[in-house]
């Protein structure tokens, strides 16, 4: 069942371009929705799916309904990632980020689609594509730059250079808004990964489709696998674990919900994660996009070294 | 001849110093006439000293002695509320309105007074908490001055703290600090705060109550208007009512990292913010291209400042194993130079313990040590009768998984672990839930940043070690809490940030 049952859509615009003559005796292909994995499209381990519907009933795909082995395998997608990704060049992680903008732009018509389905008018989804693409560039920006607004040569009174920098704090895991799917997760999950932290997000429940495609986005924009991984299912399910488990740094919540919430929080006293909560941003704002978004996954680490002292080179820096 | 004066020149490189010959320190006590204690301390509420509604008043003693030297009110659930209602009340009439530049000036003149009334303050620290006055005198209470200073110069400038954001302050925040650094933890909790436009309630350590209450006076004396800052003394359980008071819109606390966890839980659900500044197990790195007699002294800073009451003492010692041998043995000639004793005297390197349940921690930690297998190292200093006291000690022969080496012991206790490579001891120095702070030492400046990057903790002293100044951020990675004080990052920590 499923494929079949899956809503045609209002778009005329099929795969080459050409007008659809309503005719056609072609039957088109449709695409098998999964989630994303330390750079693969596997379905979901347990073999489960969920079926969202849009506001005319009709179904939107057969989805995955991602279980918690599907997160623990995503988070050492994401671990192993870490080194790697923190490590690379800010300059390069920009490059990537703008790469990442780049495909989107290429792809705008189908994500177009994909958000009609989901209920959004042309407009809305138009309007949505192209922000989500802006933010990319935005984050696609700050990501050599964030580094020198927050950072501090502390003048100590001791003979001692002494600096603070941030640096990221490590896997985070994030649950994404259920509203404008693709434009909220695009905003919450780049200024985690401008950072240089890896992620695990859990798609919108029930407007799931441009999150999946979204992974297609991030596959073919030289991002390393695992550095942003994306799952599908529900945030009932799934947000205990994503608060409790011991190999995840941060945590991020735009649930609505006050009873997770405090759950969220309950649960990441077990290893101290950094819990954060946008659960009254507009994105579509100008309040959507801040480098304090970065900083909310970041760590502050200061060092210090010995000034030599044999002339009277005095205090420090 | 010139074969055999080289060989004595090797030699007497490596000849063992002999401190049994050498003369030993007068005593040189600090003269107690320049405090006073008071028999009995009350609650210091809406700038008044209040009798405690709980009618209750608990002994403050000297570790040293094991002597009473006051007692001090113990805040029940009634008085907490009084607290919070008196710094809520200070806060909407009167803090949250006043011109930032006048608050700047009540916490500069805070800064001054406590620089005037300092060996006072000095002599208290040690008296109550069992530290040498030598380091209550020459670091805790001038650094907690400075604290002082640092942030009232911030309070009219937090504009250009936070780029395009206008800030506002969060409220009535609730602070809860140990007894390691009673008055500077104080003021590293005080002074960001009110400088920021918040008004407090603060809790000292139930041991080491004294200079937090001394502190209070200065702050009574300084005219800051009532219910800025409230001083209420006690126990768990009056930290307990204060997190979970309704009307307090921040929780700051400095402590252990299982009771930081008890805090996380128990703000879920109410939106009150948190900082947590916990415990940590730093590893402290010795390279053998190290200046290796500046490690040493830098690895006994490390773990014996303070008696090991230290959240970021460098209680792991990781040795390059070519240095191994000649690192230990320095270790060892070195702790046996320690003085332990009066704290009041200037002399003195290693005071008292804190309290008895303390070493009694330490004492469960030495016990596990042996048991595990590692070998105990202690100096042969003779200790006072009375009092609470531990000889310097250090465990070699310890193994990674052993408890020693990844709980924290809070006492002056070393356990030694050796490497080979790079790469080997940054896996070991990060295989820990806490980073707190960490230390490196080689010649190398390359090396030194590789190491100072990779390891993953808030503070890295490389070449040093223990290094404190108001200017620098403070604070942990994982387990060792979050959030920084200290530095223009420890300004977070009392604000919202507004578009």
């Amino acid at each position: 069942m499923g494929k079949t049952a899956i809503n045609k859509s209002s778009l005329t615009i099929s795969e080459n371009g050409q007008e659809k003559p309503a005719s056609s005796k072609r039957l088109e292909v449709l695409k098998t929705y999964k989630i994303y994995i330390g750079g693969q499209f596997p379905r979901t381990e347990s073999g489960r799916y969920y079926v969202p519907v849009n506001a005319a009933g009709a179904k939107l795909a057969n989805v995955c309904l991602s279980s918690r082995k599907d997160f623990r395998d995503a988070v050492v997608a994401a671990r192993a990632a870490v080194s790697g990704w923190s490590n690379r060049a800010a300059f390069n992680r920009g490059q990537i980020l703008y790469r990442m903008a780049e495909m989107l732009e290429g792809r705008k018509a189908q994500f177009m689609e994909e958000l009609i389905q989901q209920d959004s008018t042309r407009a809305q989804a138009e309007k949505e594509v192209t922000l989500a693409i802006d933010r990319l560039i935005y984050y696609a920006g700050w990501c050599d730059k964030f580094q020198q607004v927050f950072s501090a040569v502390n003048p100590v009174a001791s003979s001692h250079f002494n600096f603070s920098v941030p640096e990221p704090t490590g896997v985070v895991s994030i649950i994404a808004p259920q509203s404008d799917s693709l434009l909220c997760l695009v905003s919450v999950i780049a200024p985690v990964i401008t950072g240089g932290n890896t992620c695990v997000a859990l798609a919108s429940e029930t407007k799931p489709l441009c999150a999946v495609t979204f992974s297609e986005v991030l596959n073919s924009s030289d991002l390393p696998g695992g550095v942003v991984n994306i799952l599908t299912g529900k945030p009932g399910e799934l947000a205990s674990w994503f608060a409790d488990h011991m190999d995840v740094n941060a945590t991020i919540c735009c649930e609505k919900d006050s009873s997770m919430q405090k759950m969220m929080r309950e649960k990441s006293a077990l290893n101290l994660k950094r819990v954060t909560f946008y659960d009254k941003i507009n994105w579509y704002s100008e309040e959507g996009q801040s480098p304090y978004f970065i900083m909310d996954t970041q760590e502050i680490k200061t060092t210090w070294h010995p000034v030599e002292n044999i002339a009277g080179a005095g205090g420090g820096y | 001849m010139p074969i055999a004066k080289k060989k004595t020149a090797a030699k007497n490189n490596t000849i063992k110093l002999k401190f049994d010959t050498s003369w030993s320190y007068a005593p040189a006590p600090e003269s107690k006439s320049a405090a006073t204690i008071k028999p009995q301390y009350d609650l210091f509420i809406n700038g008044e000293w209040q009798k405690p509604l709980s009618k209750k008043y608990f002994d403050t003693i000297n570790p040293a002695k094991e002597e009473k030297l006051s007692e001090v009110a113990e805040s029940g659930p009634a008085d907490v509320d009084k607290a919070v209602n008196a710094a809520r009340h200070a806060y909407e009439k009167v803090w949250r309105k006043m011109p930032a530049k006048e608050r700047a000036k009540y916490v500069f003149r805070i800064a001054r007074m406590v620089q005037e009334r300092a060996r006072e303050l000095a002599i208290i620290e040690s008296l109550d908490g069992g530290k040498p006055i030598r380091e209550s005198r020459d670091f805790d209470v001038p650094t907690a001055a400075n604290h002082f200073f640092y942030y009232a110069g911030w309070a009219d400038k937090l504009e250009y703290a936070f780029p395009n954001r206008v800030t506002e302050p969060l409220g009535v925040a609730g602070q809860i600090i140990p007894w390691n650094f009673p008055l500077l933890m104080a003021a590293w909790k005080i002074a960001p705060a009110i400088a920021t436009g918040n008004t407090v309630v603060l809790k000292p350590a139930e041991t080491t109550s004294l200079t937090a209450l001394k502190l209070a006076e200065i702050i009574e004396e300084s005219g800051l208007p009532p219910g800025v800052v409230n001083i209420i003394t006690g126990a768990g359980e009056t930290g307990a009512a204060i997190v979970n008071h309704p009307d307090i819109n921040k929780i700051a606390f400095t402590g252990s990292t299982d009771v930081g966890k008890i805090i996380q839980k128990a703000i879920a659900g109410t939106g009150k913010k948190v900082t947590l500044e916990l415990g940590g197990k730093a590893a402290n790195i010795i390279f053998e291209d190290a200046p290796i007699d500046q490690a040493v002294e830098g690895v006994i800073n490390g773990i014996y400042f303070n008696q090991g009451h230290v959240c970021c003492a460098g209680s792991r010692l990781y040795v390059q194993e070519s240095v191994a041998k000649e690192v230990i043995r320095k270790l060892k000639d070195r702790i046996e130079s320690l003085i332990v004793g009066d704290p009041l005297d200037k002399n003195t390197d290693i005071g008292a313990i804190n309290s008895k349940q303390q070493l009694a921690t330490i004492h469960k930690y030495l016990d596990i040590g042996k048991k595990e297998g590692a070998e105990m190292y202690q100096s042969s200093c003779a200790l006072p009768g009375k009092g609470f006291w531990c000889r310097p000690t250090l465990f070699t022969n310890v193994a990674q998984s052993n408890r020693i080496a990844q709980e924290e012991i809070f006492g002056p206790v070393l356990a030694i672990l050796t490497f080979r490579t790079d790469d080997e001891v940054i896996e070991k120095a990060n295989n820990s839930p806490y980073g707190l702070s960490a230390g490196v030492w080689t010649d190398k400046g390359s090396k030194i940043f590789n190491m100072t990057k990779r390891m993953r903790a808030g503070v890295i002293w490389a070449n040093t070690f223990n290094k404190f100044d108001p200017s620098s951020p403070f604070g942990g990675y994982k387990e060792s809490g979050f959030g920084r004080e200290g530095g223009l990052h420890g300004l977070s920590a009392y604000v919202n940030l507004i578009n």
